[in-house]
């Protein structure tokens, strides 16, 4: 029998056989939008816009493929409600004017990036229709396409991953809630171009998949041309170990979370073929599990307590339920951890019978329902306590029939072993079933955009655009900017990397590159740390507080004061931080005169301490001039006026 | 040539030499050394480069350069792999899992002329076919099938574009014949560019009608899931089937929402909009009635010409090809007043400026026009309002010079007309007498201050 519970530091994932791919969506910085002259910003709530309300129909291949999860939504008379912001979207986000030609700033970033991993750029690139209706894109499809294939990269630990293919696509609307049938989208985002690298599975352990996508991330930011901050750059997966398939793994927004998701995906294949393996070995058939029967036993629930099902019948729902033959004990094995193999068994009832989820005989008794009810829904179905398991749904008749249909054919699966499925990741790195992994017919040309040759041009402007390699990076900045090493590696794995470069360009003469770099990596961090709402800072607004440093305006002191003022008054300048925190310069006469003083009337103890008294004229002089006036200058005027004192008594 | 489409120069040369058709599975090894593999497919740009597309396993389609030397070679017959994918491929799913309740269902005959209102994809290719028969188009689009019997009858495929006024013809008899045989409406899937034309032809070549004539056509193909094909076919079936009304209407989105379409008078409709789903508006006019499709709704909205079975089926067809549509600018010159005259056209719509004019030195050539026979008839290039050539001078001259002032109508649906009258008249005086009299409510006597979108400022 297998255990309940799974231990993942138990698991050696290399000894599965893992293998994983990853599929990095980054946002570009371009000017326009991929397929419009939009800008590609986001809009906020109170933006002028205008709204409708959209069906999508599932369309058809030559072969009569029907793509299952959006016929379910059609089905179900989902209706999307869009909000089409003027200012950032137009008739080509409505989908009420055909797409305009391919943005080629965004095809030159892609072929930046092809150069970059060395991979072969195509001759003529075609615009694709891949099919997705979710009502994310208002066409009913995401326009996409190739524009290189091949090359490779080299992690930090020095394992070469090949690249599969690299896309420019659009970007989908951003969903803003579901209400009922309507589900809200604002069209903002929609039509932003992305690219798309995708990996060859030459992933085999969770620190790699990082790794993986840590370089990639790294390359994508010092084109310089893509865009950053949380949601402009999302990882899907593919997961597979030996002796199982290939799950895709949509929607990873944060990084430090892949290699969790990595591991928790093979212990999942791992543990549901164990699952097989046990219920082979118990002598459980394909056709006994296939050939239950759906029963109808909302009779023996009509005084039930349970809540659930109590609400169900009220509403006219019925109780039904089905026999897993062999399966007693099995529902609640954990698939990974904190979730059952019921909890797959439930995901499949929500998709397909729209049900709210399932109860099963490995958490029975309990939810309300009693052991007597237990006990004669084992009778009715025929069913051996301790060896066959028993599902039962609650809800309006057809979904509840479907739900268990949905359910039988899913445990029936699980002699075969692992079912192609898309998944969603969860916030804790476990996933949930999201539809069945769509066919290869999913994609038709775009017949309203005419392809684009690559010719010399456009590979010029690309060459210009290549990224180096990150360990290329690494030493330019450590040799050109003087970084140590420590200081490099963190800047490089910065999002505000391009910055500092422009920003040590600027005004590297007067304020030293590696200060400029501690603002940027330490200084934000750690105003972060102490809550202050350091994502307001623009990058202007950093800029006009090195820029007022170089000029003398301001201390290093003052540096996180100003700073965290601005952040919380982005509105304000650098003159009202300095103004408001009194932060005037001084003169150096003025200072003078106050170490002067300050000197003056600790005659006595200088003489007594001699150059140890240092401490105290500055702990006397600096409470009013900190942030007004480097520190250290005060210290060398100090000690100088400390010497004088000293010689006199010589 | 069929198995090459879209080829030509070196890459039909290689693609020759290699024996390959659209369809197969090739390896292309170019003389730089690259390799690609993929499904032959053709090329549908209009320039002409030595390009060879394929279709990657992964579904994308890529362009790859090729000269003489580059080899392709075929590793899979088209015949071989839509055996496999056809062995694969699992049952086709029905859209609509509910079959149409039993019991008699009004009798809708959809006419096809062109236009993919309906259509599959071809798997090979991804081209888009039209749906042939009343299976194709009720496996399409099944909700149809709950409001009305289906027939399909494909007159014609042509594009809208192409669209002629011997079509028209052909159109008029096909729904004459269909509605003499007892159809209780027809739908008419038309491409959109000229639809506004055809539902006007219709208007007139039918003036007795017993049943609703529903014109509908798609903005957005119906290859994409955002089609407004279905939504338009169904409003457009719901109107032939159900509507308390029987004339030629227009049945279009009403918003760019799928909430309800609008149907719209055939002579009082424009398309106004190159790309939008709501293009067709009623001009100088409300539009007749508002269709819910969803909730299988009409709501009428404006005065219909007719109701239902009020009257006995009368065909009046045939249209005079000599008839010009005329858009007058502030260059023209007389001489393409003359030409027209020389070359014996019978009829000139001109589509005046403002109230009804053209530049004081075309005159001359308007008067001799129509002493030569040529009924010459005046719209508005304005479109909104009527043209009134009382008020100026130039006006005046012109109405002494003989052109008979079209009222609100719109300038196609005056080109239609005109072509219509000249058809069943000789006489110029007839015609014009015909020409203004009120036929197919074309001519709104009370314009009212509400018929008069705003645009946004």
């Amino acid at each position: 029998m297998i255990p309940r519970r799974v231990n993942p530091e138990e698991i050696d994932v290399k000894a599965l056989g893992l293998r994983a791919g990853l599929e990095i969506h980054q946002q570009l910085d371009t000017r326009h939008k991929l397929f419009c002259s939009c800008p590609t910003s986001l809009a906020s709530e109170d933006e002028e816009k205008d709204e409708f309300i959209r069906q999508l129909r599932p369309t058809r291949s030559e072969l009569g493929e029907v793509d299952i999860a959006a016929l379910f939504e059609w089905r179900k008379g989902r209706l999307y409600h869009y909000h089409a912001p003027r200012r950032v979207s137009c008739l080509v986000e409505a989908d009420e004017e055909p797409p305009h030609e391919i943005n080629r700033e965004a095809v030159t970033i892609g072929l930046a990036m092809a150069k970059a991993f060395g991979s072969t750029i195509v001759d003529e690139i075609y615009v694709m229709r891949k099919i997705v209706i979710d009502g994310s894109n208002t066409t009913g499809f995401q326009r996409t396409a190739i524009v290189a294939l091949g090359g490779s990269i080299t992690t930090p630990s020095g394992k070469k991953i090949g690249i599969q293919s690299i896309a420019v696509e659009e970007d989908a609307a951003r969903k803003l809630g579901e209400k009922g049938r309507f589900i809200h989208y604002n069209l903002d985002r929609l039509g932003i171009p992305l690219i798309e690298i995708s990996t060859a599975p030459d992933i085999e352990t969770p620190e790699e998949a990082y790794e993986t996508a840590l370089t990639i991330g790294q390359m994508l930011r010092l084109t310089g041309k893509v865009k950053r901050g949380i949601g402009t750059i999302r990882q899907d997966l593919n997961v597979s170990i030996r002796g199982g398939v290939k799950t895709e793994i949509k929607g990873v927004q944060r990084l430090d979370l892949l290699p969790k998701i990595v591991l928790y995906e093979a212990i999942r294949q791992y543990r549901l073929l164990q699952i097989r393996d046990e219920l082979r070995s118990r002598g459980v058939r394909e056709e006994d599990i296939k050939s239950q029967g759906i029963v109808d036993v909302t009779d023996i629930f009509k005084d039930t307590k349970s809540k659930i099902i109590a609400r169900a019948l009220k509403r006219g729902g019925k109780v039904l339920a089905v026999k897993l033959p062999g399966f007693h004990g099995l529902l609640g094995v954990e698939v990974q951890p904190g979730r059952r193999f019921g909890t797959e068994l439930a995901d499949y009832a929500r998709f397909w019978g729209g049900v709210g989820g399932l109860f099963h005989s490995d958490e029975l008794p309990g939810y309300g329902i009693t052991e007597e009810e237990l006990n004669k829904v084992y009778e009715r179905l025929a069913a051996e306590k301790g060896r066959d398991a028993i599902v039962l749904v609650a809800d309006a008749e057809k979904n509840a029939r479907k739900a268990l249909e949905a359910v039988l054919e899913r445990a029936a699966y699980a002699l075969k072993g692992i079912p192609k499925e898309t998944r969603a990741a969860n916030d804790d790195g476990t996933t949930k079933f999201m539809r069945p992994q769509p066919g290869a017919a999913r994609m038709y040309p775009e017949t309203d955009i005419p392809p684009l040759e690559v010719d010399e041009d456009l590979l010029r402007e690309a060459e210009r655009l290549k990224p180096p390699t990150p360990q290329e990076k690494l030493r330019e900045l450590e040799q050109r900017y003087r970084l140590g090493d420590e200081l490099a590696k963190q800047l490089l794995r910065d999002p505000h990397l391009p910055l500092f470069e422009q920003l040590a360009n600027r005004y590297g003469d007067k304020v030293s590159p590696k200060y400029i770099a501690s603002i940027l990596v330490n200084t934000l961090r750690s105003l972060a740390r102490e809550g202050v709402p350091v994502e307001n800072l623009s990058e202007e607004h950093i800029e006009a507080v090195v820029a007022a440093l170089a000029r003398g305006e301001i201390s290093k002191d003052a540096v996180p004061d100003v700073l965290s003022y601005l952040a919380k008054n982005p509105g304000a300048g650098v003159n009202d931080a300095v103004k408001t925190l009194g932060l005037t310069r001084v003169s150096l006469e003025e200072v003078e005169a106050m170490v002067a003083e300050a000197v003056e009337a600790l005659r006595d103890e200088i003489k007594a301490r001699g150059m140890r008294a240092l401490s105290k004229v500055m702990g006397r002089v600096m409470p009013k001039l900190r942030g007004r006036v480097d520190g250290k200058l005060v210290a060398e005027l100090a000690r100088k006026k400390i010497e004088e004192v000293l010689r006199e008594n010589s | 040539m069929a198995e090459l489409p879209g080829y030509s120069g070196v890459a039909r040369a290689v693609l020759e030499r290699a024996g390959a058709r659209v369809g197969d599975r090739i390896r292309i090894e170019t003389s730089d050394g690259r390799v690609f593999e993929g499904i032959l497919m053709p090329r549908y740009a209009i320039k002409q480069r030595p390009i060879i597309v394929i279709k990657l396993d992964n579904g994308y389609n890529i362009g790859v350069r090729v000269d003489s030397d580059a080899r392709v070679t075929v590793v899979k017959t088209r015949e071989t792999i839509l055996r496999e994918a056809a062995a694969g491929a699992p049952a086709p799913v029905p859209l609509l899992e509910e079959q149409p309740p039993p019991g008699p269902k009004p009798r809708v005959v959809v006419v096809g002329t062109g236009g993919t209102i309906a259509s599959k994809i071809e798997y090979e290719t991804g081209a888009v076919k039209p749906a042939l028969t009343a299976k194709d188009l009720v496996e399409a689009v099944p909700e149809i099938s709950f409001i009305a019997d289906i027939e399909a009858d494909i007159l014609m495929n042509i594009l809208s574009e192409n669209m002629r006024p011997e079509y028209w013809e052909r159109i008029v008899e096909g729904v004459a014949r269909h509605i003499e045989r007892g159809a209780e409406g027809v739908v008419v899937a038309h491409g959109t560019d000229t639809m506004a034309y055809t539902a006007a032809a219709l208007s007139f070549a039918l003036p007795g009608l017993p049943v609703p004539v529903a014109l509908v056509g798609a903005q957005r193909s119906s290859d994409r899931p955002s089609s407004d094909a279905a939504f338009n076919l169904t409003a457009a079936v719901l109107t032939a089937a159900k509507a308390p009304f029987a004339e030629v209407v227009v049945v279009m989105h009403g918003e760019t929402g799928d909430t309800y379409a609008l149907a719209h008078r055939g002579t009082k409709v424009r398309k106004m909009h190159t790309s939008r789903r709501d293009a067709f508006q009623s001009i100088n006019a409300r539009p007749i009635a508002k269709i819910y499709p969803f909730e299988k709704r009409i709501e009428v909205i404006g005065k219909p010409l007719r109701g239902r079975g009020e009257q006995e089926l009368r065909v009046e067809n045939g249209f005079e090809r000599k008839v010009a549509l005329l858009k007058y600018y502030p260059g023209m010159e007389s001489e393409i007043i003359d030409f027209l005259v020389e070359r014996g056209y019978r009829g000139i719509v001109l589509e005046g400026t403002g109230l009804g004019h053209v530049g004081e030195w075309l005159i001359d050539s308007i008067k001799n026009a129509v002493e030569k026979g040529v009924v010459v008839v005046m719209t508005s290039q304005t479109l909104f309002g009527r043209v009134n050539m009382n008020v100026y001078n130039t006006g005046r001259r012109l109405l002494a010079a003989g052109v008979v002032p079209a009222e609100d109508m719109l300038p196609e649906t005056a080109y239609v007309k005109l072509s219509w009258v000249l058809a069943h008249t000789r006489d110029p005086e007839e015609a014009k007498k015909l020409f203004r009299t009120n036929l197919a409510g074309e001519i709104n006597d009370r314009i009212t201050l509400d018929l008069y979108p705003r645009w946004p400022h």
